[in-house]
């Protein structure tokens, strides 16, 4: 029994690593943008997968939320603007100059990345033994968020930060920033949103809870939150980003808390991110809460920059004279 | 091995047909209307099936609603959007398949 279930085990794993590969070939070869990207989701779909088979569920939420779900829906909408561009799906918009730079960039970055794992030292549970010897300490019963948030807050602090530098690199080449859609949205999609919404607010709000005592947090919380935002997004008739001012807030929001508890906690203890023992737990849980909805605004806000530029007023000019012509009006 | 184990595990089996009838429909079916009806009707059954059998195998009540639930919204899910992928290649004037 015990030899059959390891034998199926590795099959399983095989068939995946396989399937893997092959998809990454296939959406790699394909011609077609559109097809292209309907295998980035399925490769994202089986990358979760796979991150469940090797025991890191976290990873795996976070990649079928972000990777596969959030990370396809931008892709279609950049191909969607791509074609109300009237540029056709086939033509690259990369110069030859630039192909052959990207390729060696590429190449160089593999060659660090493979150069790095295989100078890795052998893997020791030294680390495990760390962090679980550790644990009393961190204010949370789950190992990842207690690395994530306390023992390694600092990489988490700057990745929020990046994130928020996203949302404004789309904000600044974004300058027509109001949505508006072709037609009043279908009843079925706002039937689909009155049932969705509220169990989509409950589910982010549940598993960022639940990042304290098992896989979850602000990451895939967020991305469960921006999901809805985008199903919102995709409703609305007409969406003004500019006037939008619960957007832009929650956008640096993340950041502010993560900040001011890095800053208290340096004036208080000494040290950046050392939270007091009694209250690192709910320390946590509040920078998690604020990073929820920030990670939740800079996902909704890319969608919706993206989709905005492809309706602003001038057609057929690409966005560079756009941004010109601003200027000048604003002159 | 118990009894409930034996039958999860034939739910889990049955299952497979329906999802394989699916994925043969979305294949071989001439036409994007005819493609949905293969997907969103086989894949879903098939999907129940899945869910019955955990349900099944699982023994604890917890998962077994959770897994009801998952049913739930992939079954709303799509549905919905089966309809309006249906919409939108309606409004894009594909005309749908005729026997010739």
């Amino acid at each position: 029994m015990e030899n059959s279930l390891n034998l199926a085990a590795v099959t399983f794993d095989g068939v995946l690593a396989l399937v893997l590969l092959v998809l990454a070939w296939q959406l790699l070869r394909s011609p077609n943008l559109f097809k292209a990207i309907v295998l980035f989701i399925s490769f994202g779909l089986m990358l979760s997968l796979a991150w469940v088979r090797l025991k890191a569920v976290d990873i795996a939420l976070a990649e079928a939320a972000i990777g596969a779900g959030l990370t396809g829906a931008l892709f279609l909408t950049a191909l969607d603007r791509l074609q109300r561009n009237n540029q056709k799906a086939g033509d690259s918009l990369i110069s030859q100059p630039g192909k052959v730079i990207a390729g060696i960039s590429v190449l160089a970055l593999t060659c660090i990345l493979g150069w790095t794992v295989w100078t890795l030292p052998p893997f020791s549970n030294q680390m495990l033994a760390l962090v679980s010897s550790n644990m009393p300490i961190s204010g949370v019963e789950n190992p990842v968020t207690a690395v994530l948030l306390n023992f390694r807050g600092y990489d988490t602090l700057l990745e929020i930060g990046v994130l928020l530098l996203a949302a404004v690199g789309v904000l600044a080449v974004t300058p027509s920033a109001v949505m508006v859609a072709d037609s009043a949205p279908s009843p079925i999609l706002i039937l689909l949103l009155r049932l969705l919404l509220p169990f989509i607010i409950l589910v982010s709000g549940y598993i960022l809870w639940i990042g304290k005592y098992a896989p979850g947090g602000a990451f895939q919380a967020g991305a469960v939150l921006a999901a809805g935002g985008i199903l919102l997004a995709t409703a609305a008739v007409r969406f003004n980003l500019s006037a939008s001012k619960a957007l832009p807030l929650a956008t640096g929001i993340g950041l502010l808390i993560f900040l001011l508890v890095a800053l208290a906690t340096m004036m208080l203890r000494g040290n950046y991110l050392q939270y007091p023992v009694a209250q690192a737990g709910t320390l946590i849980l509040v920078i998690e809460a604020a990073a929820t909805l920030s990670i939740a605004a800079v996902l909704v806000l890319l969608f919706v920059g993206l989709k905005s530029d492809a309706d602003c007023p001038v057609p057929g000019e690409d966005s560079k004279n756009f941004i010109f012509e601003e200027e000048n009006t604003i002159k | 091995m118990s009894l409930t184990d034996l039958f999860g595990s034939f739910l889990l089996l049955l299952a497979i047909p329906f999802f394989w009838g699916g994925s043969l429909g979305l294949l071989r079916f001439p036409d994007i209307y005819t493609r949905l009806h293969a997907l969103t009707k086989a894949d879903n059954l098939g999907l129940g099936l899945v869910v019955a059998g955990s349900i099944l195998i699982s023994k604890e009540w917890t998962v077994g609603v959770k897994l009801i639930l998952i049913w739930l919204a992939v079954l709303t899910a799509s549905t919905i959007s089966c309809y309006l992928i249906a919409n939108a290649a309606r409004k894009r004037k594909i005309n749908p398949w005729k026997i010739p």
